[in-house]
């Protein structure tokens, strides 16, 4: 008897056999085997449609022919390298913040290599006017890009580069990124490119950055004002929230591009993408700033009053005591809301912005034969759009993990 | 004494006016309201100012002026005639149609996919959380120009309309579908539905009470029910004729006559924002459901309440305290989503709202005017809120 006692920690029970797994979850009783039976049915349709659909009746030259436009739009083509460039920063930086940081940072580095290598090899023309000295120069750029990512790593990993580092050489390539793209007017290398030519992905994820980083601090800012004790902070502050969430994104578009040039003297003009910024940060901003007065309702009394006990001034409370927890309490609500502005992008179609959905309009309509192929072009959009969004959502629940939200 | 009285107005509690903390604060506040004001006050000169160049007069009376423009669907009788005013109504109308009828149909498939999703049956599962996840992730204008320029604009032409079960006929001018036509008696009929209505409501509070107090099973909501069903069947017979006819669309020469038909537009419109909406009701219906502690179940079971009670009277009042509030503003979603009618040419609020612009050049009143009106529509959807979180606000010791 005690010989089995003796054994030593006992081996964990299996796991269901295929058989028991199959009873308890597709057929364990009879309405739940016939569900199970529509289900599959269901599925078999369902899938064989959308293959034979995706494969023998839909035409995707629209889509092959114009990735180009796709890509940046009507940007002109002498210049596509400063893009090339940008792309080779953003690889580079990638891989550091991989080599320095490591764990979901990896599965993004390692996404974009994979990426970059895909493009490159893609089995079509990837510049569509049939020039064969432009493809393969491309092609090679895309080729050097992933290498771009394993060098950056290898520089993330020596010791003698500080993480610190990376967020201000994060922010200085994105300032970097805009100087490149706009360029300067008397400038003979890099020539003024007007934002009018800045389309497809790029502007979309121009309008989705800039919104994202100039959102925030305004956000915190209007949040810190409506929790405030002065009234009138309280009473501006409360008002700019709850008019700018009471009305759809379309309407204060709307305004920035249209009602915004009526409210300036005549002659103040402001560009076009800057006004669609303009609208889609202040709109961001409104629903940033409920996300973080969560956060901050969600900090007890105590933290406060520890904190004026040791002495801290009311700025350095909220600086080093309350904001950090609050914005940490509320990181998943405030990712879904850079998700939600990602996808709020489309709507600059509205104010005349070719962003990745005006593109696919335009696409539609430049070639007699494509006007019917509505459903391959917006599908492709949507498979575009759902691949970042599922990867910053992928992002957000592993940062979760990371900081251990909503365990103690 | 010069010197205390002094002192008296610049120091007070022995710090200097200068650095008191209040006073500064005060002075912040000014300084923040007069910035503000000024910079409205600077907007609005500008406006009046270019009005006035362009010799526009100020103000709404305007919308007493012919419209002269066609809308392509009102829930009123509408012709070019009609004056921006009422034009503007029609958008409204449109708007609301398109929001409540959506709000319908996403609540019923948002509360499907929410239960699918809960099943124990591992592929119904998983078809479910197959649809939230990719319709979550893909823009609503997207999935609207999908729906729209792929689906409902390349709809066959009439005489070759596609027939669903019902009968429902697809074609490009539309959708025709088997719908009621009111006859004379229809009005009579309606005050029994009324009386029925009133009888059920008042019926249902009486029970319940006396069930409170009594403490005896009175059974208020079947009372209210059968209130509710019986009553308007006993009309439908006293009143002679009966009140509602079925039309049902008969393919004419041109076109077809009679059902009730929806636009394209309409419809397209329709489909984007259940879809997309339902997907984001499904998660807040199944949040909800998981937020009732499993303990509650079992106690509930443990008192000796069957199935049907333990739902009825346990777990759906605490689900649905936790579902309501981000359902609601769901559904104040999907009538700002329906904003984005204009990229399709459904005639809503903003879609009539520019087309005024347009035509009268009075950019800024109409947008205030737009503005208001989801203003409005927040304003009490928010109110109601307010009202059922008060109502149903856990009491704590």
């Amino acid at each position: 008897m005690s010989a089995t006692t003796m054994r030593g920690p006992s081996k964990p029970p299996a796991g269901p056999t295929v058989k028991q797994w199959l009873k308890k979850n597709l057929f364990s009783n009879w309405y739940n085997s016939l569900l199970t039976v529509l289900a599959v049915a269901f599925i078999y349709f369902a899938v064989k449609g959308i293959v034979t659909w995706v494969v023998f009746v839909a035409d995707w030259t629209p889509v092959t022919h114009s990735l180009k436009l796709f890509a940046v739009g009507l940007f002109p083509a002498e210049e596509i390298w400063r893009i090339g460039t940008i792309l080779a920063m953003v690889s580079f930086l990638m891989g550091m913040s991989w080599g320095k940081w490591g764990g979901t940072v990896r599965t993004f580095a390692l996404a974009l290599a994979v990426g970059f290598t895909v493009i490159a090899l893609l089995p079509f023309d990837i510049y569509p006017q049939n020039d064969d000295a432009l493809d393969l120069l491309l092609r090679a750029e895309f080729l050097i890009l992933p290498v771009l990512v394993v060098l950056g790593f290898l520089v993330g990993r020596l010791e003698r580069i500080r993480g610190v580092w990376l967020p201000i050489l994060w922010l200085l390539s994105f300032a970097l990124s805009i100087m490149l793209l706009s360029g300067f007017s008397e400038s003979e290398v890099i020539p003024r490119v007007e934002s009018g030519m800045w389309g497809g992905l790029l502007l979309t994820f121009l309008l989705a950055i800039v919104g994202i980083v100039a959102s925030f601090p305004i956000g915190v800012l209007l949040a810190l004002g409506r929790q405030s004790k002065l009234p009138v902070l309280k009473v501006f502050c409360t008002l700019f929230i709850e008019m700018v969430r009471g009305v759809p994104l379309v309407t204060i578009l709307f305004m920035a591009s249209i009602i915004l040039p009526l409210f300036l003297p005549e002659d103040i003009r402001i560009d076009r993408v800057l006004r669609a910024m303009i609208g889609m940060t202040l709109f961001a901003a409104a629903y940033m700033a409920e996300n973080v007065r969560g956060g901050l309702q969600s900090i007890p009394r105590g933290q406060y009053e520890a904190a004026k006990a040791i002495g801290l001034t009311n700025v350095q409370t909220m600086v080093f005591i309350i904001l950090p927890q609050a914005l940490r309490a509320v990181i998943p609500a405030i990712v879904g809301q850079f998700i939600a502005l990602f996808m709020d992008t489309t709507l600059a179609i509205i104010v005349g912005l070719m962003e990745l959905l005006a593109v696919g309009k335009a696409v539609l309509q430049s070639n007699q034969e494509w006007l019917l192929r509505d459903k391959e072009v917006y599908l492709f959009i949507a498979v575009l759009f759902w691949i970042f969004t599922y990867a910053m959502s992928y992002a957000s629940r592993r940062l979760e993990v990371a900081l251990g939200l909503g365990e103690r | 004494m010069s010197q205390s009285s002094v002192s008296r107005v610049f120091y007070r509690k022995g710090v200097p006016l200068w650095r008191d903390v209040v006073v500064l604060q005060w002075i912040a506040q000014i300084i923040s309201a007069i910035l503000v004001l000024g910079f409205i006050w600077f907007f609005i000169s500008n406006v009046l100012h270019a009005a006035e160049a362009r010799g526009l007069s100020w103000g709404y009376g305007f919308l007493g002026e012919a419209a002269g423009f066609p809308i392509s669907e009102s829930v009123i009788p509408y012709d070019e005639s009609r004056t921006f005013g009422y034009a503007f109504l029609v958008g409204v109308l449109n708007t609301l149609k398109v929001s409540l009828v959506g709000i319908v149909f996403a609540t019923i498939l948002g509360t499907i996919a929410a239960v699918a999703r809960l099943s124990t049956n591992w592929l119904v599962s998983k078809i479910a959380s197959v649809y939230i996840e990719i319709i979550r992730n893909v823009p609503l204008l997207v999935q609207l120009f999908f729906w729209y320029f792929g689906f409902f604009q390349r709809l066959p032409p009439v005489k070759e309309a596609t027939q669903l079960p019902g009968p429902i006929y697809l074609s490009q001018r539309g959708l025709y579908m088997v719908w009621f036509e009111p006859t004379s008696t229809f009005w009579t009929w309606m005050i029994f539905v009324g009386a029925a209505l009133f009888l059920a409501v008042v019926l249902y509070f009486v029970l319940s009470r006396y069930q409170l107090q009594t403490g005896k099973t009175t059974y208020p909501v079947a009372t209210a029910l059968l209130t509710l069903i019986l009553l308007p069947v006993l009309g439908w017979f006293l009143v002679g004729d009966s009140p509602l006819v079925t039309t049902i669309p008969v393919l004419g020469k041109f076109n077809f006559q009679g059902g009730l038909r929806l636009t394209p537009e309409f419809v397209g419109l329709l489909v984007g924002l259940v879809i997309y909406t339902g997907a984001f009701i499904a998660e807040v219906v199944r949040a909800g459901i998981l937020a009732v502690h499993k303990g509650q179940f079992e106690a509930a079971r443990a008192l000796g309440l069957t199935n049907m009670q333990v739902l009825r009277l346990v777990v759906f009042p605490q689900a649905l305290r936790v579902i309501i509030p981000p359902l609601i503003s769901q559904y104040l979603n999907l009538t700002k989503n329906s904003s984005l009618a204009i990229l399709i040419g459904y005639a809503d609020v903003f879609f009539v709202g520019r087309t005024i612009i347009n035509q009268s050049g009075r950019a800024v009143p109409v947008f205030l005017l737009i503005m208001a009106i989801y203003l409005t529509i927040s304003l009490i959807t928010s109110i109601i809120m307010n009202i059922y979180n008060r109502h149903v606000r856990l009491v704590e010791r």
